[in-house]
């Protein structure tokens, strides 16, 4: 198998005298959606801020694409190519699609912003996601369906050639259909060779389109496995209990 | 799995080419333009009718005083400092923020620019710059209590409106009037352009405006964008010129009472003043990532500071320029009152500009509002001002119609919200 592109190595991070992330490792593979899952409080979330550089880790190893790196602020983070999703989006409702997607890195020509440019741009990104569902790309992001914000938000992280983009939760609020659309947007990206970090919690999201899961239990990495070796249950099993037997029986 | 077989793939529009409107013409965009006011994007609607109903009521209760040329002079005189000062507070306003002491920021630029003309004889330009500085430091001192130590900007300009009044006690000193005698300054309000250079006026903006924007359209055509029709152009130019032209002809009458020893006619000088800073303030909001920051902080300033913009760094530049322009506004209140007292830029001035960015259609939620809307919003205003002492001697009545306007205008703000939320706009 491939070198990972982003991959940690014993990372530990405290807050205080709380011990969230115990010697955790994880790879994320280019062309692959590898789902980071675990129950509220495993240390998902802080995992990824740790990625992103919003909290620094303690010790362990960071390497990307091969090479040892140190992330000690978002503007790290996204120089490297790792953009982040957040749940709640992060979307100017006031604003409109183009306007959005270019938010705090606008094209200029001269003093003046370049709005002819960032509209092609963000038609030619939004294509490239296979992404028909916007009437207008001059329309408001208030207008906007849940999945329109989702997908409006995902080509955001890939509007500036990004390499990894991490997800968080992004099913969480959207009806049937809408998961559906975002599933898909989310299998392409990694099609697309971009590595995708899925966080979730709906088991049925993982087995549709993980390549690889990677379960937290209580701040440590129970297990990083490949989807197709592991059962619904097991997973579950890893989640609740950090460990499972009949997947140990098999490796 | 069967069942999942036959749920018909959702509806596939090639991307925003066949259903967007504005390709059809005046028809579609007159259809656009009825969804978004049905939506809650009221837009300039709300002013443009209150200034027809108010010239209409006012000129059928008072024919020979409000409908005459010297009092649209007037309305302009009496509206261009309501106009530059909410011009300044609509990029507060934006931010979802108030500055309730701009009124007074005024005063105190008008009693500057008073002792620094009259009692120590500096030349304008000087007095001016002085003034304006004034300005950038007292946005930038507001700014910084807001923005950096995090205090509700409502406190701090409420602290700011006490203490500048005291301030400008204090500059204007014992005697309480200072009058102006500088010619420049005063001919701002008070003088008027020859009539030929008026028309020439008046070609230069409705043919600047039907440049701009044909080669807006254009750049967009040539990028393969989708464009309004030629006809909603052509629209838009057309109404802009029959305005334009009709207000200048009306100027360039002679509007002096009859046999008075000198001839008043042509457009004041102040017109070409807010015209220039609607332009450039409109230019810096709507083409410059500065302006469109200000849009993203107002909008949501989470998402904001998340996208690498610098929020309070934004927010002190929006209340720098709020509270200097407050200081054009009081300039131009000195210019037309040929004179500086303690009451200049106090009374009702702040909640008249309030008032006429909100009618405008600014809102006061942050996020929502244009500088042209000070100028629509500023002349209902203006024309309440103006037309309330015609009809009404009694200054009680006239301060509850204000109130009652400005509460009639923050309505429409807060239900065209409403109904945005609602409908998802």
């Amino acid at each position: 198998m491939s070198e990972p592109l982003l991959s940690l190595r014993g990372v530990n991070k405290s807050f205080g005298a709380v011990h969230v992330l115990r010697d955790v490792d994880l790879d994320v593979r280019a062309g692959e959606v590898t789902a980071l899952v675990g129950d509220n409080g495993a240390g998902k979330s802080t995992l990824i801020k740790c990625i992103a550089g919003i909290h620094p880790i303690d010790d362990g190893e960071l390497r990307f694409e091969g090479r040892p790196v140190t992330i000690h602020g978002p503007k790290d983070a996204n120089a490297l190519g790792i953009e982040i999703v957040y749940q709640d989006l992060a979307l100017c409702d006031n604003l409109d699609v183009v306007h959005n997607l270019f938010l705090g890195r606008e094209i200029h020509s001269g003093l003046t912003l370049n709005e002819t440019e960032m509209e092609k741009r963000a038609g030619e990104t939004l294509k490239s996601l296979s992404v028909r569902t916007l009437r207008s790309l001059r329309q408001n992001v208030s207008s906007l369906s849940g999945g329109q914000r989702q997908t409006v938000a995902i080509a955001r992280a890939v509007l500036w050639n990004s390499k990894v983009v991490i997800l968080d939760e992004p099913t969480a609020a959207l009806g049937v259909a809408q998961t559906e659309q975002v599933l898909k947007l989310v299998r392409r990206l990694a099609d697309n060779g971009l590595g995708v970090v899925l966080i979730t919690h709906n088991m049925n999201d993982v087995m549709q389109v993980a390549d690889s899961i990677a379960a937290l239990y209580l701040g440590q990495m129970a297990a990083q496995v490949r989807a197709k070796d592991v059962t619904y249950t097991q997973v579950i099993e890893l989640i609740t209990a950090g460990r499972s037997d009949a997947l140990a029986a098999v490796a | 799995m069967s069942a999942q077989a036959t749920v018909p793939a959702p509806p596939v529009s090639e991307f925003e080419r066949e259903t967007t409107p504005g390709q059809g013409g005046i028809g579609e965009a007159a259809g656009g333009y009825w969804e978004r006011i049905k939506g809650g994007d009221l837009g300039a609607l709300p002013a443009v009718i209150g200034a027809l109903v108010l010239v209409i009521v006012f000129g059928i209760m008072e024919p020979d005083s409000f409908l005459t040329q010297q009092n649209f002079a007037n309305l302009l005189n009496q509206g261009a400092a309501i106009m530059v000062l909410a011009m300044g507070l609509v990029f507060v306003l934006l931010l979802g923020e108030i500055d309730l002491s701009a009124g007074f920021t005024a005063g105190t630029g008008a009693a500057i620019l008073g002792v620094t003309l009259t009692n120590h004889g500096w030349a304008w330009p000087l007095a001016v710059a002085a003034a304006l500085l004034t300005g950038v430091a007292i946005g930038f001192a507001i700014a910084l209590l807001v923005a950096r130590l995090g205090i509700p900007s409502f406190v701090v300009s409420l602290a700011f409106f006490l203490g500048l009044q005291g301030a400008m006690l204090l500059i204007i000193g014992e005697g309480g009037t200072i009058p102006i005698r500088d010619d420049a300054v005063l001919s701002v309000m008070n003088k008027n352009m020859p009539t030929g250079l008026g028309w020439l006026f008046a070609v230069i903006v409705v043919a600047g405006f039907a440049a701009t924007s044909l080669r807006a359209i254009q750049t967009r055509k040539r990028a393969g964008l989708q464009t309004p029709a030629m006809s909603v152009w052509a629209a838009k130019v057309g109404a802009l010129a029959v305005v334009v032209l009709i207000a200048v002809f009306l100027l360039n009458q002679e509007r002096q009472r009859a046999n008075a020893p000198i001839i008043i006619q042509g457009v004041p000088w102040v017109v070409p003043l807010v015209v220039a800073l609607v332009v450039a303030l409109t230019f810096l909001l709507m083409r410059t990532s500065f302006g469109r920051h200000v849009y993203a902080v107002g909008g949501n300033a989470e998402a904001a500071r998340r996208a690498g913009i610098n929020v309070p760094n934004i927010k002190t530049v929006c209340f720098i320029l709020g509270s200097t322009l407050a200081i054009v506004a009081g300039i131009l209140l000195a210019s037309r009152d040929n004179s500086v007292s303690p009451t200049t830029g106090g009374a009702q001035t702040l909640l008249y500009a309030v008032g006429a960015a909100v009618i405008g259609g600014t809102s006061l939620f942050g996020g929502r509002g244009r500088i042209v809307d000070a100028v629509t919003g500023g002349l209902v205003v203006a024309i309440i001002a103006n037309g309330l002492p015609l009809v009404t001697q009694k200054s009680g009545v006239q301060f509850i119609i204000n109130g009652l306007v400005l509460l009639l205008a923050a309505s429409v703000d807060a239900v065209s919200r409403r109904r945005a939320a609602a409908t998802g706009r």
